[in-house]
């Protein structure tokens, strides 16, 4: 077994053990990302940078003086901005980009002694749900049937398919909509959107800033909480970052859920849904009923309208952020000819830096953002947000848990399938996700299962607030239930 | 609600985009398709609902107003694709 395959874990485990060095760990996963090309998730390679730390990592490790992820290589998603490293969210507009400045979560991941070995691939400025929207081209799930290529999921996509194709240990995804949880299902990983203000956003570029978490992506829910918990707390620069003590979330897995209980709700049983996703579905809830859990039915009545609430709010926060991209500060400038003035240099720079989908949220951001319009859109989408935060705060009140949801509507679908479809249609991937960050509520995706043509299923579990130490506990004992332990066979 | 070429140009004058004016069609059908799956909205009734505006009912911390950080003329201008003797250079602005 090469050690790159290694969970965040056994890595830990097994370095500060002496059985293998940070310096070992880090050749191996360097090694397997550049034979993992194919997958196109790396998209600015550091491995200068990663055996500077890494050697580094070693000199911690032999002085005993070893932090949570002393040593442990991974993969950081564009959307970060890494100093004097490439960080472009994807996009051409940022092209040549190398910030003079370290976001707050990679600044965290470094001080427990991390190794970046590389920039990951997603879609452009996080907004699609199949890495296609990306100026480097899509990521490439390693999970495969026949053929045909498909996609590794959206937003996160880069760092789902680094990950699961085991080019590193862990990543960092950001998810807005669901776009770590959706990847992460899509892969056969565990991904967790933390709650809103756990985890600082200073320095990761805003896609919605209401919206907006970042959070780990890991071959473990363990992993998982090891990684959040180095990532959490509270940090000056980001006021909306939540003052209040990072529990253990390692020590929470105690994997005894006995006497919670667990909310199924009627609404996420949509109409069309496939037999083995239900079937998933049911499998799961028994698998935490078996486990002593108490299973109630819920009601989450403005479920139908979260995607449409998050398709007006979403983009008119993007359209606002995203007006710094104006040729001024950083980036890509568009030619420009004889005669042009400032507001030729906005909109050829807009028109040639953002991609289709990106152009088309910021139009309809500027739109229900306009004059006339304000409160028809975006003032009733906030209204309708408001209450699907409050059917979620009712069942907690209840007594609920946790909440037990399909991840995804589908296994990964092919490369290309949805270039001709309608953007609504791209935007139904999010249904299951959606609701949890306009909550702002935590909320993991967990791999269960592999449906009829092998391909890796996911569940999501919804906590309460701030509860992540417990969500992560009824995560693993699913984790455990499920047993998954497929791995995707290497064709790259 | 159906967008017509005059408010798909409109829209994206004010989001700072050009657009050609072939492609105007074309946009204008992909935002109507969209505010029409938004208006789903409608059906709800938020009668006496405030609209959200923080994820958690926790107070935004305040800071003391003094400078904390400057003097980075030269790491703000790093990445600006023209500057010149410390400033940002742009097309003539005012005629």
């Amino acid at each position: 077994m090469s050690v790159n395959t290694l969970t965040i874990e056994a890595a830990r485990d097994a370095l500060k053990k002496g059985e293998i060095t940070a310096v070992e760990l880090t050749e191996s996963c360097i090694a397997a990302m550049d034979a993992g090309d194919a997958l196109n998730a790396f998209v600015h390679k550091t491995p200068e940078i990663a055996m500077e730390q890494a050697r580094a990592a070693d000199a911690r490790l032999a002085q005993g003086d070893a932090p949570s992820l002393c040593g442990i290589p991974m993969g950081i998603k564009d959307l970060f901005c890494t100093k004097g490293v490439a960080s472009q969210a994807a996009s051409n507009i940022l092209a040549g980009f190398r910030p003079e400045y370290e976001s707050t979560v990679t600044a965290k991941l470094f001080g427990a002694g991390a190794v970046m070995i590389g920039k990951l691939n997603m879609d452009e400025f996080a907004m699609g749900s199949s890495n296609e929207t990306s100026c480097y081209g899509a990521a490439v799930n390693p999970w495969k049937v026949d053929d045909r290529k498909l996609t590794a999921g959206g937003s996160s996509g880069g760092s789902a398919a680094a990950v699961a194709g085991d080019l590193c240990i862990a990543a960092t995804g950001t998810d807005t909509g669901g776009s770590i949880r959706q990847p992460a299902a899509f892969t056969g990983i565990v991904g967790i959107k933390p709650t809103y203000g756990r985890v600082s956003r200073w320095g990761t570029i805003a896609f919605a800033s209401s919206l907006d978490q970042a959070g780990p992506m890991t071959k473990s829910v363990r992993d998982a909480a090891i990684f959040l918990e180095a990532i959490s707390g509270h940090d000056e620069k980001d006021s909306t970052s939540a003052d209040l003590p990072v529990p253990d979330f390692e020590a929470a897995l105690t994997g005894d859920i006995r006497g919670k209980k667990i909310g199924i709700p009627r609404e996420y049983r949509m109409d069309g849904m496939s037999a083995e996703i239900e079937a998933l579905w049911n499998k799961g809830t028994e698998m935490l009923r078996d486990a002593g859990a108490e299973v109630v039915d819920i009601s989450l009545p403005h479920t139908k309208y979260a995607l449409p609430a998050y398709y007006v709010i979403a983009p008119a926060e993007a359209s606002s952020n995203l007006a710094r991209y104006d040729g001024v500060r950083y980036g890509l400038r568009a030619p420009l000819e004889a005669g042009d003035g400032i507001v030729d240099m906005y909109e050829k720079t807009r028109a040639l830096g953002f991609g289709k989908e990106v152009q088309r949220r910021v139009m309809v951001g500027t739109y229900v953002l306009s004059a006339g319009f304000y409160d028809a859109y975006y003032n009733r989408a906030r209204k309708v947000r408001a209450l699907i935060k409050r059917d979620f705060e009712n069942v907690f009140a209840q007594g609920i848990d946790a909440i037990l949801t399909p991840a995804t509507p589908s296994p990964a679908f092919g490369l290309g399938e949805m270039a001709s479809a309608d953007p609504v249609e791209m935007y139904l991937n999010d249904v299951f996700t959606v609701t949890v960050n306009l909550a702002g509520l935590p909320g993991v995706s967990v791999p269960v299962g592999l449906d009829a043509n092998g391909l890796p299923l996911g569940l999501q579990l919804i906590g309460r607030p701030w509860e992540e130490g417990d969500l992560l506990n009824h995560a693993y004992v699913l984790e455990r239930a499920a047993g998954f332990v497929a791995k995707p066979s290497k064709w790259w | 609600m159906s967008i017509d070429i005059e408010t798909a140009r409109k829209v994206a004058h004010l989001a700072r985009i050009r657009v050609d004016e072939s492609d105007l069609p074309a946009l204008a059908g992909e935002l109507s398709n969209i505010l029409t799956f938004m208006e789903q909205l409608n059906e709800v009734d938020v009668e006496g609902v405030e609209p959200m505006t923080s994820v958690t009912p926790m107070r935004l911390k305040r800071r003391v107003d003094k400078v904390t950080d400057g003097d980075q003329a030269e790491a703000v201008l790093k990445n600006a694709p023209d500057a010149r003797e410390g400033f940002f250079a742009v097309p003539k602005v005012v005629e």
